[in-house]
């Protein structure tokens, strides 16, 4: 593995991938943020389908491979989707999922058919295009990754210009749109700079794969924060460390894929914050949970404990009628309150000890209080 | 046997078969649940391969792909049910996720192996004529037996529990208060999801296969607000797009299920526009014909306040209309026979009592 590190700073090839794919992490990071916010998460997945049309007319009507070209086409099928998608949404009564279903899937088909059409054509300079479209994080080399940074450069630093703008917009639209900011604007512009790092992202992990370096980073870096600008510095971090482990990843054997291993990684570093993020991760949920009902539990055993003193006598035998569980059980529910301190042993079996009754008698009052809020609804 | 018709009765077979479960994708706003679970069976496939030990049989592959659209759906139910991401964030966390899995599984061990990735992401139908095996002494394309199958399974599936899907569907709560089990349903349906998908996998691939449950019922939803109505139409335009779709990619030499998937989405398109339910265009034309209407009641209205033929240099002014409109709305009201043309103008024509 440390060998495979130290590649990164020698070999060219593994340097531009790791290099690519990191700064394909960070633009999808950022930008992911803001579209798993405004509920759009799945829009990039359309996105990166929809411009495989695209790609291919530029192609046809080009003759030529250059990458920026293929990207401006794919780009700009990719918007005509949204476009698409905003329309449905706006006209029709057509759920949204339905709505990026239909543009995804006929954009797509479209795609697949102009692809074939290419390739049956016998055009000698199609090879390779297919690659181009499905992810060849392996074939990145220098000049792409300067087309990755002047891109993903533009998107963050327009990002940067109109950050107040887009945050508003992400949280509350409709005070946005009463300040006078020009919502729809801004809403297409933070779209058209999605489609921008989705095209990006196409020629490093593929059309199927890019989805999730837009949702994943986001989803992750939630968990860690309540703050948007934190969020999205994580977002940045996450992605970029899942770019370079899963490139290097990828080098430390063959026949190892980089996308997939980049989207793999990403997934580990989801799960991880999903669980362990402090406060809102699962484990610390599922901890509170089981404390909050240990604490119930023990309250509803002192008070059973507490009503039998009172009216009869509290020994194993009648706290297992009242709780309809076995003496044994009983007798172990007794030595756990013992243990607490809010019973004793005296010799009619046992007593409340003050500190019970005190614990006891604080239960009852807080529970009194309820029936009257019940009855008062 | 003809290949165009192995071809196409293939192709209407799966587009049948999706229509039936995709209505109600459509309708429960699962629709890129779908995309999910056709992504997320290449890991289910590729591992029924590996317990197989390489048999390429279908039910093994079915039932990998089963079992693997099933943890999607799980899972994706899970992530939004702890609210930690919300729904839509987490369909697009675990397809990916799954998928890579699949994809890094094929290129580990499976290299050499004719589990050609291309072929599992576009699949070929044009290959359909050459699979067939033997039943009862007659040479049967496999394609047919597999989806004819699986649109029969679906066929039953939607006629049995019609009304539980019907009540499901548009009123859960109810359906849960009245003791349907909509959750198994839910599974149930997913399930059924998953198998399609597979069954389709050699004919139309595993991203096209959302075209086929997604498109059709989305354009019969914008044609009726029936239910039966819906399931037949999606069916009618899954059938319309694979014909029309094969026709198209013969003569284009261009790929079978992505035209179809192209015709489906033109199908959508037109619905889109002139649905004479809310179709852009018709919406628009309906909304032009109601205005005339209104203007020329107003102009009849205007007219019978005076006992004189009113020139149209006065309507203009009387209404700041452009003179263009006014002829509209004067053809509009002549048409209705409100009106009538006289030599000092316009007069609102009694009715011949």
């Amino acid at each position: 593995m440390l060998e495979t590190v130290a590649h990164v700073f020698t070999d060219y090839t593994l340097r531009n991938v790791a290099l690519g794919s990191a700064l394909l992490g960070v633009v999808g990071g950022v930008l992911g943020a803001f579209a798993v916010l405004r509920r759009q998460s799945l829009l990039g997945d359309v996105l990166a389908h929809a411009a495989l049309p695209g790609i291919c007319l530029a192609f046809l009507l080009t003759g030529s491979k250059v990458p920026l070209l293929l990207l401006l086409g794919g780009g700009l099928a990719g918007w005509l989707a949204s476009l698409g998608v905003l329309a449905v949404l706006r006209h029709t009564r057509l759920p949204e999922d339905s709505a990026l279903g239909v543009m995804l899937s006929s954009f797509f088909g479209f795609g697949v058919a102009l692809l074939t059409f290419i390739q049956h054509s016998n055009n000698a300079r199609q090879a390779g295009l297919d690659q181009f479209i499905f992810g060849q994080a392996a074939t990145i080399v220098a000049s792409d990754v300067l087309n990755f940074m002047v891109l993903g450069g533009l998107a963050l630093f327009i990002v940067g210009l109109f950050y107040k703008e887009f945050k508003l917009l992400s949280f509350d639209p409709a005070y946005a749109h009463s300040l006078g900011l020009p919502v729809r604007g801004l809403g297409t512009l933070l779209t058209s700079l999605t489609v921008l790092a989705v095209m990006v992202g196409l020629q490093t992990v593929g059309v199927v794969l890019m989805a999730a370096l837009l949702i994943a980073p986001a989803a992750a870096a939630r968990q860690w924060t309540d703050r948007l600008s934190t969020l999205i510095g994580l977002a940045a971090l996450f992605g970029a460390l899942a770019g370079v482990s899963g490139a290097l990843l990828s080098a430390s054997r063959e026949n190892l894929p980089t996308g997939p291993l980049v989207v793999i990684t990403m997934s580990a570093i989801l799960l991880v914050s999903l669980f362990f993020a402090p406060l809102r991760g699962l484990v610390w949920d599922w901890a509170r949970a089981r404390q909050h009902r240990r604490r119930v539990y023990l309250e509803r055993l002192l008070l059973d404990a507490h009503v039998l003193y009172n009216h009869e006598q509290l020994s194993p035998q009648t706290l297992a009628l009242r709780r309809r569980e076995s003496a044994a059980v009983a007798r172990r529910h007794l030595e756990v309150l013992r243990a607490l301190g809010w019973v004793e042993p005296n010799q009619n079996g046992y007593a409340l000890t003050p500190t019970g009754h005190q614990k006891a008698h604080e239960l009852e009052q807080a529970m009194r209080v309820l029936p009257k809020t019940v009855e008062g609804k | 046997m003809n290949a165009d018709l192995v071809i196409t009765l293939t192709a209407i077979l799966v587009s049948v078969a999706s229509a039936l479960l995709g209505t109600f994708l459509v309708l429960r706003r699962m629709a890129l649940m779908s995309d999910a679970i056709s992504h997320a069976a290449l890991p289910g496939i590729v591992l029924a391969y590996w317990l197989s030990g390489g048999e390429r049989a279908t039910p093994v592959a079915l039932a990998g792909a089963a079992a693997a659209g099933l943890v999607t759906v799980t899972l994706v139910e899970w992530l939004t049910r702890s609210g930690k991401v919300k729904n839509d964030a987490a369909i697009g966390i675990v397809f990916p996720a799954l998928f890579s899995l699949g994809v890094l599984a094929v290129s580990l061990y499976f290299r050499q192996v004719h589990l050609d990735l291309d072929a599992v992401l576009y699949g070929e139908i044009a290959y359909a004529p050459f699979n067939t095996l033997t039943l009862g002494g007659r040479e049967i394309p496999e394609s047919w037996l597999i989806m004819g199958s699986l649109a029969l399974l679906n066929l039953l599936f939607v006629l049995l529990f019609y009304k539980e899907l019907k009540l499901a569907t548009f009123d859960a709560g109810l359906a849960a208060a009245l003791g349907f089990a909509p959750g198994v349903l839910h599974y149930a349906l997913m399930t059924l999801v998953s198998f399609t998908a597979v069954g389709a996998f050699q004919s139309v691939g595993a991203i096209l296969i959302v075209a086929f449950l997604i498109i059709p019922p989305a354009t019969a939803y914008l044609l009726t607000e029936r239910l039966p109505v819906m399931i037949g139409l999606a069916v009618g335009v899954g059938v319309v797009s694979s014909l029309a779709g094969y026709a198209l990619a013969i003569w284009l030499d261009a790929s079978i299920a992505g035209m179809m998937a192209t015709v489906a989405g033109i199908c959508f398109a037109l619905a889109f526009f002139f649905s004479p339910l809310e179709g852009l265009l018709t919406t628009r034309i309906r909304r032009e014909r109601d205005r005339l209407l209104v203007a020329a009641r107003l102009l009849v209205a205007h007219l019978a306040h005076h006992d004189r033929p009113v020139s149209e240099q006065e309507v203009i002014e009387e209404f700041a209309w452009n003179p263009r409109f006014l002829k509209r709305v004067r053809h509009k009201a002549l048409q209705m026979g409100w009106l009538e043309v006289t030599q000092g103008g316009l007069r609102p024509r009694h009715p011949p009592q």
